[in-house]
């Protein structure tokens, strides 16, 4: 299980995940059963180095994971384990160590601390929480499907965080009788519905994709007119006299708008 | 269908329908039980927003802009020579399902110019709801319009199928409307109301006893006065508002400024400014009668006819009540720390939650987010520090001003919340 055998009073050491949440149990889990102090947990490959620090590969066990993950549940609770995983989507650098010390924390107190916010760690991985929950409504709202010729919905994004695991129960509930695809340009991989269920498949389309084109008729014939009809109906809601565009950029954002079939014009 | 025709017809009705400006989707819940289309959580989605900065969540328009009626401050009215359409049925029911389909919106806001009469009108709209719900299995939202004078029978199969009905009384006197729209009766606008309010009133009874009751308007009524037409204070407003609120269980009152789009000499002249900020403090204190325990007359009354608009209504409300400060954070009961200038209903739900744990400093309160340039003059936390000068509120008005000129002005839309 562990990569060679070790000097078990390490007080300061590296533990090697491969990026993935269960890769991250498994390191939390490693770290306390070698009974660690002082460790940083790294994605392998990520440029930090410290001198002198031991590194340790954690390797990634699906059922030791999970058994994991069902402690945490009982131990920490249902809103505490949702604040971590969403934390963690936030893939934003240093993100696992917060989480670490977080859920030391949890482990240690008494009752629930997820909305103890003068405690810095909690504090910090709530605001992480608010700004990937900020970026999974936004997903949902700016997902903008486009038919194509064999009656696939097909949508294309890139969020600031890993969202698709957290918006894929709002698709299939609210399109149960179409099939879709919505692809993460950035992360190269996409949630894919059937009829039946939704799966997570790995994918590599070509950068840029410029989809509003109809790129080599892979387009339902009235997909573009539906398009326009959206565009035209955007552009007469407007009401020039009222006209804001702080306001209208702070709601969507520049980097959106690629996205977004109403904005492409703009861009 | 024909794309071209469809093209011309909505880009004539979504245009007259925008300036209606409820666009809310939510607080309706609807689950997706067989594997059908559409799915309402309660929570709506703005999917866009217009570059005025309007939240865009459903496909908003009319049914037809012919109309036998000619309320002066309506672009639809018989006089005004403009282009007029009608969608039929099928063509609403096909834009709606498409654009739902691909993530454009929540769904439909279906109003219309009164054609032939009430009934007529509303039997339209009334089919399109039907259709969705029925033929195309539809689980999106639909807000319709109440036709003023619309029958009790029509009125009860709407609400069958919508999720809110509105009726828009648009002007807040009966005098105002006397003068801009002559043919109406204010009585035609209440009479839809006390039906539907009725009709839910009876289903929330029968639900408690038969489970299987068929929804009725789940997301309830709302209507909309335009602000600026008729020189009417925001004293007169304001009362009509908490009325309705009370007489009608509104679930939203929206304040639309009035654009000016015909020349008339009963309303303003064309090219008056908008009143966006007079129109933003009426949303404010629309907040602080649903949502902070106040009470109208303690923001408007007699002397104080129209709201301040240098200030929001909360500050306005604390500046005259000094003696009720300061509040101390860490043993205030809710109801007070809602009163508290600069913070809001979240604000005040982590204090609530965060002093359990332990005695709120200054420091505390600003990891929390809570900005205390506002507050700092109105409470007391566990700190030594606090404002000991005996400032009047002259004092207090001058202080805040000058430290947030570039942030009072700042012109914001009806959907956010803004107090801060
Ligand atoms: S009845 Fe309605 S649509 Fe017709 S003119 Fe009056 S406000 Fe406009």
């Amino acid at each position: 299980m562990y990569s060679d055998s070790l000097n078990l009073n390490l007080t300061d050491c590296i533990l090697e995940y491969d990026g993935s949440f269960d890769g991250f149990l498994c390191a939390v889990h490693e770290f306390y059963l070698l009974k660690l102090n002082q460790v940083e947990i790294q994605k392998e490959g990520s440029a930090q180095v410290a001198l002198f620090a031991k590194r340790i590969k954690v390797i990634t066990q699906l059922p030791l994971a999970e058994k994991v993950w069902k402690r945490f549940k009982i131990r920490i609770g249902g809103s505490g384990c949702s604040q971590i995983f969403r934390a963690f989507l936030s893939e934003e650098i240093g993100v696992e160590n917060t989480l670490l010390r977080y859920i030391q924390h949890a482990l240690s107190a008494t009752r629930p601390i997820h909305s103890d916010f003068s405690h810095p760690d909690v504090l910090k991985v709530s605001q992480m929480v608010k700004s990937v929950g900020r970026e999974k409504h936004r997903m949902e709202a700016f997902v903008r499907f486009r038919r194509t010729k064999d009656g696939i919905y097909f949508a294309h994004i890139a969020p600031d965080f890993n969202v698709l695991p957290l918006i894929s129960k709002h698709f299939q509930e609210r399109y149960a009788d179409q099939k879709w695809m919505i692809y993460d340009e950035n992360r190269h991989y996409a949630l894919y519905y059937d009829l039946n269920k939704v799966e997570v498949v790995e994918l590599r389309l070509k950068e840029k994709l410029e989809l509003h084109k109809n790129p080599e008729g892979i387009y339902d014939e009235q997909e573009i007119e539906f398009q326009e009809l959206w565009k035209d109906y955007f552009k007469s809601t407007n009401i020039k006299s009222r006209r804001n565009d702080k306001l209208h950029t702070q709601h969507v954002p520049k980097r959106y708008w690629r996205y977004l079939t109403e904005k492409l014009s703009d861009i | 269908m024909s794309f071209d025709r469809i093209k011309e017809k909505l880009n004539i009705l979504a245009d007259a329908a925008k300036y209606d400006v409820s666009c809310s989707s939510s607080g309706s819940k609807r689950t997706n039980k067989e594997k059908s289309l559409g799915n309402s959580s309660g929570m709506g989605i703005c999917h866009s927003y217009t570059e005025d900065g309007r939240c865009v969540s459903l496909l908003k328009i009319l049914m037809t802009n012919h109309c036998i009626f000619d309320c002066a401050y309506c672009v639809t009215r018989r006089s005004n020579d403009i282009k007029r359409a009608a969608f039929k049925i099928q063509e609403v029911v096909d834009l709606t399902i498409n654009f739902y389909r691909r993530n454009y919106i929540e769904g439909l806001f279906l109003s219309s110019g009164i054609f032939k009469d009430a009934d007529y009108t509303m039997e339209r709209l009334v089919a399109v709801a039907k259709k969705l719900r029925l033929e195309e299995k539809f689980n999106g939202y639909i807000h319709l319009k109440s036709i003023p004078g619309a029958s009790d029978e029509l009125m009860r199969e709407a609400g069958l199928y919508a999720d809110r009905l509105s009726v828009n009384i648009e002007i807040p006197t009966v005098s105002g409307l006397k003068l801009l729209a002559p043919e109406k009766d204010h009585k035609d606008f209440l009479k839809p109301m006390e039906k539907v309010k009725n009709e839910i009133i009876q289903y929330k009874s029968e639900k408690k006893i038969i489970k299987s009751t068929p929804k009725y308007a789940p997301a309830g009524q709302s209507t909309q006065m335009i602000v600026g037409a008729t020189g009417e204070t925001d004293q007169q407003i304001l009362l009509t508002s908490a009325y309705f609120y009370k007489e009608f269980n509104l679930k939203r009152v929206y304040y639309s400024g009035y654009v000016p789009v015909i020349a008339d000499e009963r309303l303003p002249q064309l090219g008056t400014q908008v009143p966006m900020l007079r129109e933003n403090r009426l949303y404010q204190t629309d907040w602080l009668m649903r949502f902070y325990g106040f009470d109208v007359r303690e923001i408007v009354d007699k002397n104080n006819p129209n709201l301040d608009l240098e200030v929001d209504p909360k500050l306005a409300w604390a500046l005259r009540n000094l003696h009720e400060f300061p509040v101390n954070i860490n043993k205030a009961d809710k109801f007070m720390l809602l009163r508290i200038p600069g913070v809001g209903v979240k604000s005040v739900s982590k204090i609530i939650k965060a002093r359990r744990f332990r005695k709120l400093n200054w420091q505390h309160l600003a990891k929390l987010g809570i900005a205390s340039n506002r507050a700092k003059y109105f409470i007391t936390c566990e700190s030594s520090e606090f404002e000991k000068r005996d400032l009047t509120a002259e004092q207090i008005r001058g202080f805040i001003l000058q430290n947030s000129s570039s942030k009072f002005r700042k012109l914001v839309s009806p959907q956010l919340n803004v107090f801060g």
